[in-house]
Order: C-alpha cells, then structure tokens, then sequence
C-alpha cells in the first residue's frame, strides 16, 4: 500500500517532457518532488505563474509571489505571470498538458466531486471546475477509501458534482485506475496489494483482465 | 495627457454609496486594494455586492467589510479561510454566490470588453449551471454566463502614472487588470505613481482608458497568508 508520497511517486512517471502541467492542493503538490530532473516541465499555479519553483529560502518570502494555495514560492528562469483571465485561457483553451488534483469521490463515467458538502464544507470551488471541465488529461489522487472506510471509486458520486465524464486516470493508494467508457480498468497494483483487495474497495464497476502487474516505485 | 490623479483615497472612493455592486481584485491577499477596503470600513458604506475571487481572512482584507456586517453579497470562487464568513453564510445573514474561478474572471474580461455574456464549459453538469442557457458547440456542452455590472472596480496596482497606465507586479496581478474598466468607475491604488512618461509605453500591462481615478496608496500590510519556505 502507498502512503502520499508514495501516490505522488506514482504519478510522477506520468509526467512526461515538455508537458505544462498544473497541480491542485494536497497529494498534487508533492508531485513536483518526485518528476525526474532530466526532462523540461513548467508547472502552473492557476493564480498567474508558469514556472513556479520551490518555497523561498527563510527571509526571502514575497506576498506578491504565492500560488493557488496562497503559499509563498519563487519563479524559475523562463517563469512568467499573467492575469487570471488569462490563466483560464490557458486552461480553458487545452494549452495545459496534464491536471492532477485530488477528489473526494470519482465515478466510473468519470465524473468528480470534490468541492462542497452540503451542510459541512462549503468552501466553494476556486478553480476546480474550470480545470475538470477543459483539461483533457486528468489525473486524480487520492485515497482508494475514505475515513470510514467506504469506497470513494463509485458507480455514481453522491455528492455534488465538480465536472461531468472528465476523469482520465486515478492513482489512489491502492492501484492505478483507468476511466474507461465500459468503467474502471485495473492497471497496476500497489506493491503488496492484491487484486481482491481492491476489488472490495471498489464500488464501482472493476475491469479486471488478464494478470495486472504490480507498480514500479 | 488626460490625468487620472487624485489626492488620496477620500477623493477616490467619491459617490460610493450603501448598496452599490463593487468589484475588487486581489487573489487571497495578494493584490488586494487595501487603501480602498480601509476606505470602505471607514465610510460603513453597507448592503455592499462584492465580486471577489476570495473573501479575505477574519482580520484582514475584506475579512474586515465581512466583521462589521458591511456586506449583503459575495460573489467569489472561494471562500475557505474566513470562520467569520462561514458563520454568515450559514446563519443567512450573507447571500453567497459561488463562481468557478475562470468564469469570474471572464465574466469580468466581458465586462471590461462589451461582451454581454461568454459561453465556458466550467460548471457544466453541475448545480452551478443550474437555470442557465446552455449550448453545444462541436460536440461540447457549455454554460452561457453574463458579464458582470458593478459600480465601482477597486484595484491594486505595483507602478501607475499619472495617465493611468499600470504594471502589476508577480501573482499580485491575478483579477486586478481583468477588473479594469469593468465596473462603471475603475478606481486603482498603487504603491508607486509616477508622472507621465516614466513608465515604458512597451511595459504597460494596462493602459489607461480602463482607469477614471489612480491615487497613491500609503501603508501597505501586504500580509501573507501562508508562509512557506525552505531551508538553506
């Protein structure tokens, strides 16, 4: 089984050379630690930056240099800011090569919700729904299960929806999942973890075919 | 030169009045127009519309409109860091409006540009496109969103000239220049004015016809929300 970073590890590999990619909060962020060093990526904080670098050194914060999650960080060589309109352009208008956020639910038509539960949290959406409905490479992490142990891959989401049909892969702490037109297909394996097991993880439709290998970390 | 100067922040906020609709920029803290909000607190202008993309922290930002019950209605993206506002929001004393983040900032860029309304694919399928038109284009679905009407824009700029032309610095940027000319009167603040012809026609990043007043602001917190950092 994977803890976070381990889930981040995972997606890691697929970020591949050359992709603008942009992160949502939480397992996303730790993504960026692990994308090998050899290939060109830029990452894009939907709050006006592409090339954002690591937190600033101690003393070096600037509160006019923060991402999407208001954290302060620093802006590589080629970084460039811009507007919000336009960083929704980007966005919106596909240039964005890879979405990776987190979620509370995934169905197996591929719909999402991770914004709002009724009468609990109630947060609002900031950017979520204009990444999910525009990106065409979707990436969810997560945990395979929730805090009480209920299944989060379901037949259909119960809370309210982020984006319709917009979820390509899932990497969860269990196994990597692709959103299929027939459901969820079992691709890999968490190392140690077996296919029943997340097989009696999973509420919704399990494609499962031939043997599934177990993930390279 | 058509000069947009005025004095200060008094001169600049003239004809705000209870009720009106105001947007203003700013992306968490970052780029918030804190001459205008300290004006507003000072002024109990009430029954405020905000369009902003957050709402501020309890103490801070429009944190501080929301605490002394200035505010009828938020219009924003994201509302998470703010208990005062959560206790609002529930108990019903403050109309909420969540927008997903790109479509607030279209839907301002509308505004500033003459275009009615934008077709976006954000929201589509969900209880945010409830009650709105919607329409196919090459197979995808889209949400039709109008374009905002405000009073007044209140925005946050690094360097202005005297002709209003404006530079904004880092993600301080964010909704500010989608803001400009998006409201009746553009109202901006800025940590440096400068008199005309010192800024470089090729750097601005707003031209001036957007803006009707720019004044020098004072006293900027420029407070950050979430330190994070490394060590050497």
């Amino acid at each position: 089984m994977l803890d976070k970073n381990g889930i981040a590890k995972r997606i890691a590999q697929e970020v591949k050379n050359g992709y603008y990619v942009n992160l949502g909060i939480g397992i996303p962020t730790l993504v960026a630690n692990f994308v090998r060093d050899d290939i060109a990526v830029e990452f894009q904080s939907e709050n006006g930056i592409l090339g954002m670098g690591p937190f600033p050194y101690e003393g070096e914060e600037d509160a006019d240099l923060i991402n999407a999650g208001k954290q302060t960080i620093t802006a590589l060589p080629g970084a460039s800011f811009f507007d919000s309109a336009t960083s929704f352009g980007m966005i919106r208008g596909q240039h964005v090569d890879l979405t990776i956020l987190g979620a509370m639910e995934v169905a197996e038509n591929g719909d999402i919700a991770n914004w709002k539960i009724p009468g609990k949290m109630v947060k609002g959406m900031g950017g979520a729904m204009d990444l999910v409905a525009s990106a065409q490479n979707i990436i969810v992490a997560m945990m395979h299960t929730n805090k009480a142990g209920q299944s989060k891959l379901l037949k259909k989401c119960s809370l309210p929806l982020t984006g319709v049909g917009c979820v390509t892969k899932i990497v969860t702490n269990l196994a990597v999942i692709e959103v299929t037109p027939a459901g969820f297909k079992l691709l890999e394996r968490a190392p140690g973890v077996s296919v029943e097991e997340i097989q009696k993880a999973t509420e919704g439709k399990l494609i499962i075919e031939g043997d599934i290998p177990e993930m390279k970390i | 030169m058509i000069n947009k100067t005025v004095a200060n922040v008094q001169e600049a906020l003239a004809g705000v009045k209870d009720g009106m609709t105001f947007m203003l920029g700013g992306f968490g803290l970052s780029g918030i127009p804190e001459n205008a909000i300290a004006e507003l607190v000072a002024k109990n202008i009430k029954e405020i519309t905000c369009i902003s993309n957050n709402a501020g922290v309890d103490d801070f930002g429009l944190g501080l409109l929301l605490k002394k019950n200035q505010i009828k209605k938020m219009i924003s993206s994201y509302v998470g860091e703010n208990a005062e506002f959560e206790r609002q929001m529930l108990s019903g004393e403050l109309e909420v409006e969540l927008t997903p983040q790109g479509t607030l900032a279209a839907k301002c860029q509308a505004a500033q540009q003459g275009f009615p309304a934008i077709y976006t694919p954000a929201g589509y399928g969900t209880e945010v496109a409830l009650n709105k038109e919607t329409r196919m284009f090459d197979g995808k679905m889209y949400v039709l969103e109008e374009a905002y009407k405000a009073d007044f824009a209140f925005v946050k700029a690094w360097k202005g000239d005297e002709a209003g032309n404006l530079i904004f610095k880092g993600t301080a940027r964010n909704f500010n220049p989608n803001m400009c000319g998006a409201a009746k009167i553009t109202v901006v603040e800025v940590e440096e004015l400068v008199p005309a012809g010192e800024l470089d026609p090729n750097q601005i990043h707003i031209p001036g016809i957007f803006v009707q007043r720019i004044f020098q602001g004072e006293r900027y917190e420029k407070r950050i929300e979430q330190r994070t950092v490394r060590q050497k």
